[in-house]
């Protein structure tokens, strides 16, 4: 299917707005908000995905990681010092070093992107999800059950090293505030 | 289209790689390694869409990134957890030494 004027506009509005909000969850002062920026940055992409016709797709994403992110903000809350931001700090290391890698990243992957060639074969316009439906439940069962042992492991594994008596005994021993001394310079 | 999307793909990822690398944060450089896969499923999904004639296995590849996304989270929270619980850490900086 060659894509309208209307569905490059979207992908273009959308793309813009998962950088942006992508790039805003490292440049806010609060982890909390940096939470939702980055759920903001997983709707754009869903979006993305439904104009790509994977409707289906889109949708999972988007309300997957809304549940993740909601948990994610909990645990700021939780464990991190300045959740609302309220003391503006900085906490980064390697600043150079990651701004090299990063911008080198996207200049190399964004060369290959635009200098390769691609075979031209679009997606037709059959219901997409039908299809996905039909592979999950037929040909590639074994991959749709293997990821979900996958993640019955991982609940496993996650409630072994976060129970109250786990490896590392009292959960009460490590329940105490974090250390709040910023001027030790330990945190920045 | 396929250009375009690549390039916002890369971005993404770069913001990733960035946020991986420089923050202290575990919960931080978590959300780099998000928005890394987050890239990951928008690259799989084009190519799914612009070259493969709707080959559903390429929507079944995205499956199983969300998969690795949810499992990605699920041990990180786990393992925030219990770190804070050994050492009281919640920054990279204060895990100088795995042993003990």
């Amino acid at each position: 299917m060659t894509p309208g004027p209307l569905a490059y506009f979207l992908v273009a509005a959308f793309g813009i707005g998962a950088v942006v909000s992508g790039w805003l969850v490292f440049r806010t002062d609060s982890m909390l908000r940096a939470a939702y920026w980055l759920m903001v940055s997983f709707v754009a992409v869903g979006a993305m995905l439904v104009v790509l016709d994977a409707q289906f797709l889109g949708l999972i994403l988007i309300l997957m990681m809304s549940g993740e992110m909601t948990i994610m903000a909990i645990f700021m809350i939780m464990f991190m010092m300045n959740p609302a931001g309220l003391n503006p700090m900085t906490m980064v290391h390697q600043h150079r070093t990651s701004i090299i890698a990063g911008v080198g990243s996207f200049l190399v992957l964004a060369w290959v992107g635009v200098v390769a060639e691609f075979p031209n074969r679009p997606a037709p316009l059959e219901d997409p999800t039908i299809a996905l439906g039909e592979e999950l439940l037929g040909r590639s069962m074994l991959v749709f059950e293997s990821a979900g042992v996958a993640l019955l492991a991982v609940m496993i594994g996650a409630i072994a090293l976060a129970a109250k008596q786990g490896r590392f005994g009292d959960a009460f021993e490590g329940s105490e505030e974090p250390d709040m001394d910023v001027a030790s310079g330990d945190r920045t | 289209m396929i250009d375009l999307l690549l390039v916002i793909a890369a971005a993404i990822f770069g913001i990733g790689v960035y946020g991986a690398l420089s923050q202290q944060s575990f919960v931080m450089i978590m959300m780099g390694l998000e928005l890394m896969l987050n890239a990951a499923v928008l690259v799989v999904v084009t190519f799914w869409w612009g070259t493969t004639g709707g080959n559903p296995s390429g929507q079944l590849l995205v499956i199983v990134i969300l998969a690795v996304m949810a499992i990605e989270a699920a041990i990180g929270f786990a393992l925030v957890t219990a770190v804070y619980r050994s050492r009281k850490a919640d920054i990279t900086e204060k895990l100088k030494k795995l042993r003990n």
